[in-house]
């Protein structure tokens, strides 16, 4: 993999850190009038997600790392696995639960996920934005609330749980953004 | 096609602003009796800051058939000391200066620099000028001042001017620098390192703050403090995490001069970067002398950024290099 100065450093560049694969998410260039340029960074370690703010002397270069991002549909797990198929090509993925993480609770088949692969290996899967599930569990609502405050919990089929209006019962499918978990409205 | 992006990268409403502060700073010193030069943008001769990267191109026209090498300036610094030596007194510019290599928020390749000269003040009546101009355009409190070795003792608990390299490496990885400081054996670089990014977010936060005394070993053009060689009459001003303006008790030696031209070639050297002709024609217009005076590099965009609330240099120039 080819090495990057810090020149070449900018938002989404992939760079391997601490034998980490990391995305730069900011670059900020700090220099004395009268001394040594350094380049404050800040970036996400793709593994454990974690944020973090890296220094480096300005010239230096950094390993890149082998990262790339496909769209592939979830087909099913065999309970130790997550297979992924592309589409296209019909070539098969498989996911272990590391690379899933909590992504897991928003698994719909078919739907269309992105996966982060290192070294060919696949690190992360970040799910669609928004994925319709049925309700599997919910306290009945009382009647006529259409408006309630707070909300109750349901849980979905996948099992995540989610808080949906107190109108919404068993059976129904409800929409929901899976970067915040939060319920977005029915699906009729 | 894409579409072509010709609008200026800061609103008009803030180049009012802009042409507001900088007439007043030309009132301010014609109240003072200070006079507005103008000097060359381009110079037959570079710089030797090693960290300092130029712009070069060539004159091509009568008498120069094969082409004269030409450098960008990136200070006016050296033409105004040649003015000084031949009398002109007390002088100011507003210049733009070309630095390659620089770019960011606080950062354009070419910006404008206010740089003046006072034959007869010390760096401390400099400094009490600079904080009226302060206080003229950004309406700020009064300064506060800060020796460098006090002000680093007091964020990091490490005396910068007796802290050996081994000191200043286990310091800068402690906090979280560790994979510069195991290479670094450059005592300069670690406290720049040290300096910039845990003292500098530290001080001027609620009224501009100057630090005297740099270190010798960073003196730049700045002539040794007679009473502790250790230390330099060199100042800088800080204020809502900016550096706004470099400042020297001038040194006046040519031989001294030279001397340091020497030594940062051969640090270029070292460095792996190619090194500078010196500037002959300033290190002659020293020896010939240059009156005792302390002068000041002042950062113009930097300063109308603080005085409009900006947070980046391209909200307060026309266009900056990506619209250039």
């Amino acid at each position: 993999m080819a090495n990057y100065s810090t020149n070449e450093f900018k938002g989404g560049l992939k760079i391997m850190i601490d034998g980490e694969p990391c995305t730069i998410l900011e670059n900020e260039m700090v220099k004395p009038g009268k001394g040594q340029a350094f380049n404050r960074v800040k970036i996400r370690k793709l593994i454990s997600g974690k944020v973090l703010e890296k220094t480096f002397k300005s010239g230096d270069s950094v390993e890149g790392a082998d990262v790339m991002e496909t769209e592939l549909a979830y087909l099913y797990t065999d309970g130790e696995f997550w297979h992924f198929m592309n589409n296209d090509t019909f070539e098969q993925i498989a996911a272990d639960e590391k690379a899933m993480g909590d992504n897991v609770k928003w698994l719909v088949e078919n739907d269309v996920c992105t996966i982060t692969l290192w070294n060919g290996n696949p690190i992360a899967v970040t799910p669609p934005n928004f994925v319709e599930l049925e309700i599997t569990d919910t306290d009945p609502g009382l009647k006529g609330d259409t408006a309630g405050t707070g909300g109750k919990p349901a849980t979905l089929t996948t099992g995540a749980v989610v808080r949906v209006p107190l109108f919404v019962q068993i059976g129904e499918v409800v929409k929901v953004d899976t970067r915040s978990g939060e319920y977005v409205g029915r699906v009729k | 096609m894409s579409e072509i992006n010709w609008a200026p990268s800061a609103d008009i409403q803030t180049l009012k602003q802009r042409a507001v502060i900088i007439a007043k700073i030309r009132q301010f010193f014609a109240e003072r009796d200070v006079m507005e030069v103008e000097t060359p943008s381009l110079s037959a001769a570079s710089v030797t800051d090693v960290h300092l990267a130029t712009f070069a191109t060539e004159f091509v026209g009568p008498g120069n058939a094969e082409g004269l090498p030409l450098y960008m300036q990136t200070s006016p610094e050296f033409a105004m000391k040649r003015l000084l030596a031949a009398g002109s007194g007390a002088i100011y510019q507003l210049a733009k200066a070309f630095r390659n290599e620089e770019s960011g928020r606080h950062h354009n390749p070419e910006f404008t620099m206010l740089e003046w000269y006072r034959p007869g003040f010390d760096e401390f009546d400099l400094m009490n000028e600079i904080d009226a101009l302060m206080q003229l355009i950004l309406n700020c409190k009064k300064a506060t001042s800060v020796s460098y070795q006090q002000v680093f003792i007091d964020v990091l608990g490490l005396d910068p001017l007796e802290a050996t390299v081994r000191e200043l490496q286990q310091l800068a990885t402690e906090k979280g620098y560790g994979d510069i400081a195991a290479n670094e054996t450059h005592k300069d670089t670690l406290l720049q390192l040290l300096f910039c990014m845990e003292v500098e977010p530290k001080i001027g936060i609620e009224a501009p703050c100057f630090v005297y005394h740099f270190p010798a070993s960073q003196a730049a053009l700045a002539q040794l403090n007679p009473d502790d060689t250790r230390v330099a009459g060199r100042f800088e001003l800080y204020f809502k995490g900016m550096e706004l303006a470099n400042g020297f008790n001038e040194l006046t030696d040519s031989k001294e001069q030279a001397a340091r031209f020497a030594q940062d070639n051969q640090f270029r050297v070292q460095m792996g970067l190619s090194e500078v002709a010196v500037d002959e024609r300033f290190l002659a217009a020293l020896a010939h002398g240059l009156p005792q005076c302390s002068g000041v590099a002042l950062g113009i965009d930097r300063l109308v950024m603080l005085a409009t609330d900006k947070s980046s240099i391209k909200e307060v120039i026309a266009f900056d290099v990506t619209r250039a």
